[in-house]
């Protein structure tokens, strides 16, 4: 067996003991995960035994919660450059020391949206036919294949980096900058062939807009990097990982950008929408005020515009962001804000009215809650492990004992 | 580590040793496939023994679920058709026959309700405006005055943009201008559903059940022949009958002659006919997916 070789091996049972040990908070919120993930694996063999049927999605509505969450984590996966372009572009010091917790972030994320198209499919054990994939014409075979290719990036930037840590050596430049600037243009790509996944539709004049792939980054931008700003807080906070201000500090100037580009673009499609009153704004008609009676997508809608806007309010405003409490508050209100924005106001409006004008409520059923739930349970379990391998070797305090 | 972290660790692990064993246990349940449909090749892999061998089995299955017995076909495109579709709105009454016509001769299942051809009631006075149109009209007191009715299928388009959709080659267009799906190889992403502007495909939400009585049997691999939960259907305008020179079944249900079918190649059919000397639209034009379903008021 060659050194290298020897050494991951070694590496992976470093990481694993790490994994393997812990407070007791570290344990019990294990098992609140895990509680979480045990109630959505018997949800989803409920799913399996009775079909979609499970799920409120109907022929009218044929994507629902697990599409939408997919869409909105593609984003939060893609925002993971909001740290390393400063990083490796700017070299902003601050963000390089954390950049690797970010690169950690979107692998987890990356799982979660392959869980969640796994979820949403009616025939799971077909998943093979991908072989026989239909490209390029289809934009969902072109998603397979860069989320594939972004997990891949991440996962062998972050392996290398923090493989040669626990090695005590230093990283060689050559085995992954490049690899980082593919993941840069990579990022931008996943998420921009997941707005045309819903802008090449040109069925649903919804998303029939050019406007849609910039409104997916600018808000995944504001949503992910906020994010990352609770993360960090945490990391700091729990394991002792020394975050420094300034680069909090960068990431809230970051998302007081993309928060405002991200209003901007939703009041432009607004305003394309409504002041000539087409027939093609229908859907946005029903998502802002109701259309015939049917009003469910109302509040959620306005809470989002209201989250989002009080988000970008408190990044902009120095006495409100310099307290930490109320700058947590501002990116949980992002965090939570994009959420809603992308699935009940962009993914299910889209489908209503239906192709032939008919107006079907959707909000997700019990079993697809349930399983939604338990796939944000594995994501953050992912992220936890993750972290629990990498911040002590990052930290100094787990490195290869020198062989004798 | 203390005792009580060992022992909270431990239930932990437990209790995701007991998913995974219940896990298990569902997929060797009823509802998963034998190894033959797993590994089952895509349709244009299929040599003609194949074929025969999945015919046979797929009829053998149906008859020891149903005591019906069936016969599994797989008619090809004739050369030189290419089918389209023409309805005169002026005529048609409403009456909903091709519904019911078309879901028993495509063995479409009552409950969960799947319809491959939904009818309009739209206001006369107010143009073909999709959005106020009323799918859910009551049939015993059809036609209503100052109503008239728009029934909606497959428009089999040229440039389907359902079959653009498909991560897997699941559905193409066949050289007769039908759009398939080979529902051994869908696997039930729904992305067809979403892009379809005619809302013609449906999706199996749940496992389909058709009474045995109401079972047609003169199946088409390619169109009526049983289908099961998870996968995408279709209109295939009838293909196991109009390869075989049978008009489509919701043409010869319909009471009032509005439903024109024929081969657009031969300059004595029916439809050539009608798209000479009527004038013809199809539906969402702007769209550019090309329909083969002809409508015209006379």
């Amino acid at each position: 067996m060659s050194s290298a070789t020897l050494d991951f091996s070694r590496f992976v049972r470093a990481t694993a003991r790490s994994m393997l040990r812990g407070s007791r908070a570290y344990w019990l919120w294990l098992a609140f995960l895990g509680a979480w993930i045990v109630l959505g694996v018997v949800a989803y063999l409920h799913q399996l035994n009775v079909g979609l049927f499970a799920t409120n999605m109907v022929d009218q509505v044929p994507w629902g919660a697990y599409i939408a969450n997919f869409t909105y984590l593609v984003g939060m996966a893609a925002a993971a450059v909001m740290l390393v372009i400063p990083a490796y572009v700017y070299d902003d010091h601050a963000l390089h020391d954390v950049v690797v917790l970010g690169e950690l972030l979107a692998v987890a994320v990356l799982m979660m949206c392959l869980m969640f198209v796994m979820v949403d499919i009616g025939r799971p054990d077909r998943v093979w036919h991908f072989i026989r994939f239909n490209w390029p014409s289809s934009m969902l075979t072109w998603d397979v294949i860069v989320l594939n290719g972004y997990l891949a990036l991440n996962a062998w930037i972050t392996t290398y980096l923090v493989f040669t840590k626990f090695r005590g050596r230093t990283p060689d430049r050559k085995k992954y900058v490049p690899f980082v600037f593919v993941a840069i243009v990579w990022a931008v790509s996943i998420h921009t062939v997941t707005a045309f996944l819903y802008g090449g539709m040109g069925a649903r004049a919804h998303w029939s807009t050019a406007i849609l792939a910039p409104r997916f980054l600018a808000s995944a931008f504001a949503a992910g990097p906020s994010l990352m700003i609770i993360a960090l807080g945490e990391i700091r906070d729990r394991m002792g990982f020394p975050v420094k201000d300034a680069a909090l500090n960068r990431l809230r100037q970051i998302v007081a950008v993309t928060m405002l580009i991200n209003l901007f673009f939703f009041f432009s499609e607004i305003f394309t929408e409504l002041y000539s009153f087409k027939e093609h704004a229908t859907s946005m008609r029903y998502m802002l005020f109701g259309l015939r009676g049917h009003a469910k997508l109302v509040p959620y809608i306005w809470s989002a515009v209201a989250l989002d806007v009080f988000a970008a309010l408190v990044f902009v405003s120095k006495p409100l962001y310099s307290r930490p409490k109320v700058l947590r508050a501002a990116c949980a209100a992002a965090v939570l804000g994009v959420w809603v924005e992308k699935g009940m106001g962009l993914v299910i409006p889209g489908f209503v009215p239906s192709p032939l004008g008919e107006i079907v409520d959707y909000t997700p059923s019990f079993t697809e809650f349930c399983v939604s739930a338990a796939i944000w349970a594995a994501g953050a379990l992912v992220y936890t492990l993750l972290l629990k391998a990498a911040v002590p070797i990052e930290l100094g305090e787990v490195r290869m004992e020198k062989a004798s | 580590m203390s005792e009580q972290e060992q022992g909270s660790r431990r239930v932990f692990l437990k209790v995701l040793g007991l998913g995974a064993a219940t896990a298990a246990a569902s997929a060797c349940g009823s509802s998963a496939p034998t190894s033959e449909e797993f590994f089952r090749q895509h349709y244009k892999k299929l040599t003609p023994e194949d074929k025969k061998r999945i015919f046979a089995k797929i009829e053998a299955e149906t008859l020891a679920k149903t005591g019906v017995r069936t016969h599994i076909d797989d008619p090809p495109p004739i050369e030189g058709v290419e089918f389209a579709y023409a309805l005169n709105l002026s005529v048609c009454n409403g009456s909903r026959r091709c519904v019911e016509a078309c879901a028993r001769e495509n063995n479409l299942p009552d409950d969960p309700e799947i319809r491959y051809i939904r009818v309009l009631e739209i206001d006369m006075d107010g143009g073909v405006h999709l959005d106020d149109s009323n799918a859910y009209y009551d049939g015993e007191k059809v036609p209503e005055k100052k109503k008239f009715y728009l029934p909606v299928q497959c428009q089999q388009c040229d440039n389907p943009p359902c079959v653009k959709a498909c991560p897997v080659q699941a559905t193409w267009k066949e050289p007769d201008g039908i759009v398939v799906i080979d529902y051994s190889w869908c696997i039930g992403c729904r992305f067809c559903v979403v892009a379809c502007p005619y809302f013609a495909r449906h999706f199996n939400f749940e496992a389909p059940n058709v009474p045995p009585e109401r079972i047609n049997p003169n199946q088409g691999y390619l169109s009526n022949r049983p289908r099961f939960k998870g996968v995408v259907e279709k209109c295939t305008f009838c293909l196991h009958r109009t390869r075989k020179g049978r008009m489509p079944a919701c043409l010869e249900a319909c009471p009032t002659g509005a439903r024109k079918f024929g081969n657009l190649n031969d300059p004595n059919s029916d439809i050539r006919k009608i798209l000479e000397t009527k004038r013809v639209y199809i539906l969402k034009e702007e769209l550019a997916t090309l329909p083969r379903f002809y409508y015209y008021f006379e």
